[in-house]
């Protein structure tokens, strides 16, 4: 087993400045925040300009650290202290960081670009770029970040940045309502992370990852500083904070509501980016996960319940981009999965999160694309036969259909086999699990494609369906070639995993990859069983125009599997008879002692403030009397 | 040998800081004399600025060139990093109050005439201007420069004469609501006097015990003296009392609120910054370098002081209603903060932490005091300064840019996180922690929650109150007064999130501790 190699400090080079990458957006997020009116004709150029720099920034840091002999290339940049040895603030450029910091940056530009031409009707169109770039500063922040307090900061960066773009049409009560669904949901999760980072605060004394290698954490455990249980806790309390970014089980219930937000944004924040970042903060915190065996089961049974939840989801959904949204459930599920088995695992579950971030965005894009030619009508109900009319989408978007169900030789394919081949090696009950959600997801997708692109027109009246200009159809193209051939780019002859491994570990035998397996053969078949079921309900036959009733599963599917449900009578109403007993106990008990103990302090001041007379001769008074009080102290204190 | 007096030595370069300080001050009072009218002023500010420059900077080269080992001046004064550090301090913000200074509206145009007498129009009319205040705030500046660095009790005391002398009349030359002003003054000077006389009356004591003056002297008597306690002890507590009066701790702060509302802004905002640092600066080198021995002794004592003035600064800013005199009190309360950091004396790293603590709190709040009292002087009535709080409602409305500098100078006094007062609390709690005073922390800590009530209390008036209808009018500052807001809030932001490099520095001057 090879271990993370140590963090050399760097200084000087393009690695030296890469705190630009969080700079530029920042600044740009700034500007156009506080320039107000007067930056909107070109706002979001500057946006577009701001988000390329970073990524331009991320490829010369990349190059750099590629130059690097393989045990130098995690490097720490130290940026600022603000108590010494507390919270230092510093960055790590190393093969993990920089892998997100190109998908962020790269997707993100795409984005931006697209979002010019799809945002171009809205009148706070410059809003929206500061919000995009206000997001990829924090998202940047969070996974350059050296230590767990500026991870925090990024993290709830970004969570904010979540919160004002899901609620950015906020005139809707229902995109008003997912913002606030979504930060609530979120909160319970940050409350894991942040007791996670105390308990290792307390712990280990520090919260840099440099300080925090799996050496030292099972010298911890050796020598009786951190009992197992500690690092139990710790790894299932980060586990907490990931489930509530990454939309995992038992805190999935935002992101399908998050789709209120425009449609860029449920690409970039809620399908490529942020909702991985708990995927990364397992990743990355590695040296508890392998110390905490437990954790790490339960991260793979979380992964996937959330991969099984994700894709039933997805089956019942008509709204094309909930559908799209339960899909990214069930794809973070299989990342998560690979995150819980270990260093080969991790390389799979990041390479798979890679590729999922180009098609799912590509996907997302497309769905966005679809929408902008329908009126923003969402229902796919209400689509089909969209293929002879706009054909780059359309190609595209199927693209990205076969990249995820696993089409052979596309980036899905790659990736996700080989989380279910380290998953089936791992343990048989997971490994078959997750073919079974590779073979929904089959059937799911399947759906998408029949009811949006071929059968009859079900249009509105007055759909006029046209394909989108080539500033949104160009990201298209190039997210789809990402979706073809980035996995056998990354999977073949490990070539990830030989990257990753100096940031994140990696098994002493590199697993060869596989193109016949039982697993492999398997899936395909069940995701062949699953396209064509698809075919014969919504291809060949007539999709009705309004949803018929559906047996008790889809209508269980429908409704997010109760999830909400659940929410609202485990922990809502109780919730408000809380803070119906809690505003009372504050009102009568609190308030009182509070009051009173302010009162009191205010009458004694009312009081002394009497012996301020203004004559100098009680002043007098009062030094000498101040003087006698010392003199006297002192004598009595020196004769004791 | 009997009959011949040997020359002193002097170790020019050393002292050449005090001694800039002082001869600018002479060729001022030579400017007064000689000068006509109407150049007086102009000659004076670059007279007056220039010599706080070159003092800083020789300051600084003294610093560069190393710290001798010993006293200066046949062991008269004491040159070394804290002294260094505090000299620096203090010509930083004298040069900033110096600026402040500059600006007539401030003081009165013939201070021998009688309020409200024909004189007094006459004397508006005719545009006269109190110039004498440059080299009275120089001769000011130059007591405090000697006062923390005297090495024995007599110059120091000669030095706080020569640095309260011109403040007492400094408070006196208001231009508006002169009558508050002059009472000022003349309390301020009457409490002086007593106090002074405290310190004198402690040093014959001490003298009498120790049969010396000096402070290492004093130091060495502590193990060779016996049964002479009582006379040491009430010497020691008198010194004190002294010293404590000039920091306006508690029960001797009664001087402060009156002296801060009565005098000219400009003058409180030096008086409030500069003459803390080199009581603070003083009182360490007493205690620490002469009384260290008797720290047993004199430690419960200061504890109670330090409580004391903890509670009743935080407890009587509460029911203020002048913004000026509520600063007053909070300057109390800083003052007792500080001294959780005096009695964290013990080993030498111990010392050290606590020397560093309080330099640096120093160097924050005399930054974040000028800038308040700088922006106090801006708000304006009818008659001068709009110095009731209910004035100041509905400000953040009127002048926004303003209102948030102020408030941010509030926070800073409250000490929250990412201004400059977050670092010196937590450097001087840290190190009273580390001294073993965890109940006093607890005190300061109490006692900081109080005071962050009436800091935000100003914040909420300014930001969510209705304006007045007739409220004050925010007058246009001065080149200089703006610059003063300025460099405050530049200081507060960058001693609050940049620390370190001052932070250092105190270490590095606290390292040496003070020479004997």
């Amino acid at each position: 087993m090879q271990s993370p190699v140590e963090i050399v400090q760097h200084s000087g080079g393009v690695i030296g400045v890469s705190w630009l990458m969080i700079a530029l957006p920042l600044l740009g997020a700034a500007i156009l925040l506080l320039g107000g009116r007067r930056t909107d004709r070109w706002g979001h150029l500057l946006g577009v300009a701001m988000s390329l720099a970073a990524f331009v920034v991320a490829v010369v840091s990349f190059v750099e650290i590629l130059g690097l002999p393989e045990s130098e290339r995690r490097r720490g940049i130290e940026l600022y202290q603000f108590i010494p040895g507390v919270a230092d603030m510093g960055l790590l450029i190393d093969p993990l960081s920089i892998s997100f910091a190109l998908l962020i940056t790269g997707v993100g530009s795409l984005i931006h670009i697209y979002s010019i031409g799809y945002m171009s009707h809205d009148p706070d169109r410059r809003r929206f770029f500061a919000y995009l770039n206000l997001f990829v500063a924090a998202m940047l922040l969070l996974v350059l970040a050296d230590n767990y307090v500026a991870l925090f900061v990024g993290w709830e960066g970004v969570g904010l940045a979540s919160y004002l773009l899901i609620g950015f049409w906020q005139f809707k009560p229902t995109a008003a309502a997912a913002a606030k669904k979504a930060f609530i949901v979120n909160r319970v999760g940050d409350f894991g992370l942040l007791i996670a980072i105390f308990t290792v605060w307390t712990t280990f004394g520090s919260v840099a990852f440099g300080d925090l290698s799996g050496a030292t954490v099972s010298g911890a455990i050796g020598s009786g500083a951190a009992s197992q249980g500690t690092i139990t806790a710790i790894g299932l309390l980060l586990l907490l904070g990931a489930c509530g970014k990454s939309a995992q089980l038992p805190l999935q219930s935002w992101l399908l509501d998050a789709m209120e937000g425009p449609t860029p944004v449920s690409a970039l924040i809620h399908a490529a980016t942020m909702v991985t970042a708990g995927v990364y903060l397992v990743v990355r915190s590695g040296a508890f996960f392998e110390a905490a065996p437990t954790a790490q089961l339960v991260v793979t049974i979380v992964g996937v319940a959330t991969l099984l939840a994700g894709a039933i989801i997805g089956c019942a959904k008509d709204d094309i981009k909930k559908g799209l949204a339960g899909s990214t459930m069930s794809q973070i599920g299989y990342m998560m999965l690979g995150a819980g088995l270990g260093p080969v695992g991790y390389a799979f579950a990041i390479a798979h999160l890679i590729t999922h971030g180009f098609f799912k965005a590509n996907m997302f894009l497309g769905a966005g694309s679809v929408m902008h030619a329908m009126n923003d009508e969402v229902d796919m109900r209400r689509y089909g036969g969209l293929f002879s009319v706009m054909k780059v989408t359309a190609v595209t978007f199927i693209i990205g259909y076969l990249a995820i169900i696993g089409f052979p030789l596309l980036s899905g394919y790659f990736t996700k086999d080989g989380i279910i081949e380290t998953a089936m090696e791992h343990n048989q009950i997971l490994g078959w699990l997750a073919v079974v959600g590779a073979g929904i997801t089959g059937f799911y997708m399947s759906r998408m494609i029949f009811m949006t692109f071929f059968g009859k027109k079900r249009w509105a009246d007055d759909a006029h369906p046209h394909e989108s200009p080539s500033v949104m159809t160009v990201p298209l193209v190039i997210l789809s070639i990402g979706s073809i051939f980035l996995g056998a780019f990354l999977i073949l002859d490990n070539r990830f995993m030989k990257f990753l491994a100096p940031a994140v570990g990696a098994p002493e035998e590199l697993p060869a990859f596989h193109f016949v397996s039982t697993a492999g053969l398997a899936t395909l078949a069940l995701v062949a069983v699953g396209a064509a079921f698809a075919w014969f309900r919504y291809g060949a036959a007539e999709v009705p125009q309004v949803a018929p009733r559906g047996s008790f599963l889809t209508t269980f599917a429908r409704r997010d599997l109760y999830g909400d449900a659940l929410n609202e009578t485990l922990f809502m109403r109780p919730g408000q008879w809380l803070a119906r007993i809690a505003v009372f106990v504050d009102n009568r008990g609190i308030d009182g002692l509070v009051n009173g103990l302010a009162a009191t302090i205010g009458g004694t001041s009312g009081r002394l403030r009497r012996v301020q007379t203004g004559y100098v001769r009680s002043y007098a008074l009062s030094i000498l009397f101040g003087a006698a009080v010392v003199v006297g102290a002192l004598l009595y204190v020196g004769n004791m | 040998m009997n009959g011949t007096i040997q020359a002193p030595t002097i170790e020019y370069a050393l002292l050449s800081p005090m001694l800039i300080v002082f001869g600018a001050a002479v060729i001022g009072v030579l400017v007064e004399a000689f000068a006509p009218r109407y150049l007086r002023k102009s000659i004076h500010v670059p007279l007056t600025l220039l010599a706080l420059v070159g003092a800083f900077i020789t300051t600084i080269l003294t610093a560069l060139n190393g710290l001798p080992d010993k006293a200066a001046a046949m062991g008269a004064v004491a040159v070394d990093g804290p002294s260094l550090f505090i000299w620096g301090i203090i010509l930083v913000l004298a040069f900033i109050s110096v600026l402040l200074i500059n600006d007539d509206e401030q003081f009165v145009a013939q201070a021998s005439a009688v309020p409200g007498s024909t004189d007094e129009e006459e004397a508006v009319r005719s545009g006269f201007a109190q110039t004498e205040v440059y080299p009275l705030a120089l001769f000011a500046v130059g007591g405090m420069l000697l006062f923390p660095a005297s090495n024995d009790l007599l110059v120091m005391f000669v030095a706080l004469e020569v640095m309260s002398l011109p403040l007492y009349l400094l408070c006196g030359l208001a231009r508006r609501r002169r009558l508050l002003s002059q009472e000022a003054s003349v309390k301020y000077f009457l409490l002086g006097a007593f106090s002074s006389a405290f310190f004198l009356y402690g040093m014959a004591l001490v003298y009498g015990y120790a049969g010396s003056i000096e402070l290492k002297a004093i130091a060495d008597s502590l193990s060779t003296v016996t049964g002479q306690d009582t006379l040491l002890y009430i010497g020691t507590a008198m010194l004190g009392v002294g010293l404590l009066f000039k920091i306006g701790a508690a029960p001797f702060q009664a001087w402060k609120p009156d002296v801060y509302q009565g005098a000219p802004t400009a003058i409180t905002a030096l008086m409030a910054s500069t003459v803390l640092v080199a009581a603070f600066g003083a009182l360490l080198r007493v205690f620490w370098v002469a009384l260290g021995g008797l720290e047993w002794n004199w430690q419960p004592v200061m504890w109670g002081v330090a409580i004391l003035t903890m509670i009743v600064g935080a407890v009587l800013a509460i029911t203020q209603t002048d913004i000026k005199r509520m600063l007053a009190y909070s300057s109390v309360a800083h003052g007792g903060f500080l001294l959780t950091g005096v009695v964290a004396i013990g080993t030498f790293a111990q010392n050290t932490q606590a020397l560093s603590a309080i330099l640096f709190y120093l160097a924050a709040y005399g930054f974040t005091t000028v800038g308040a009292f700088a922006v106090v002087t801006m708000v304006r009535d009818a008659g001068g300064e709009a110095g009731h709080l209910s004035r100041w409602a509905g400000l953040g409305k009127r002048s926004p840019v303003l209102a948030a500098i102020f408030a941010f100078f509030l926070l800073a006094f409250a000490g929250i996180p990412l201004t400059s007062g977050f670092f010196g609390k937590y450097a001087v709690f840290a190190a009273a922690v580390s001294g073993g005073a965890l109940p006093l922390v607890i005190v300061g800590v109490v006692s900081s929650a109080i005071a962050a009530f009436f800091y935000v209390r100003v914040i909420v008036l300014m930001f969510f109150s209705e304006p007045a209808a007739d409220g004050p009018t925010i007058a246009t500052p001065t080149l200089g007064t703006s610059a003063v807001v300025a460099l405050a809030a530049a200081a507060t932001v960058v001693l609050g999130i940049f620390p370190q490099p001052v932070l250092d520095l105190a270490d590095q001057a606290a390292s040496a501790l003070f020479i004997r």
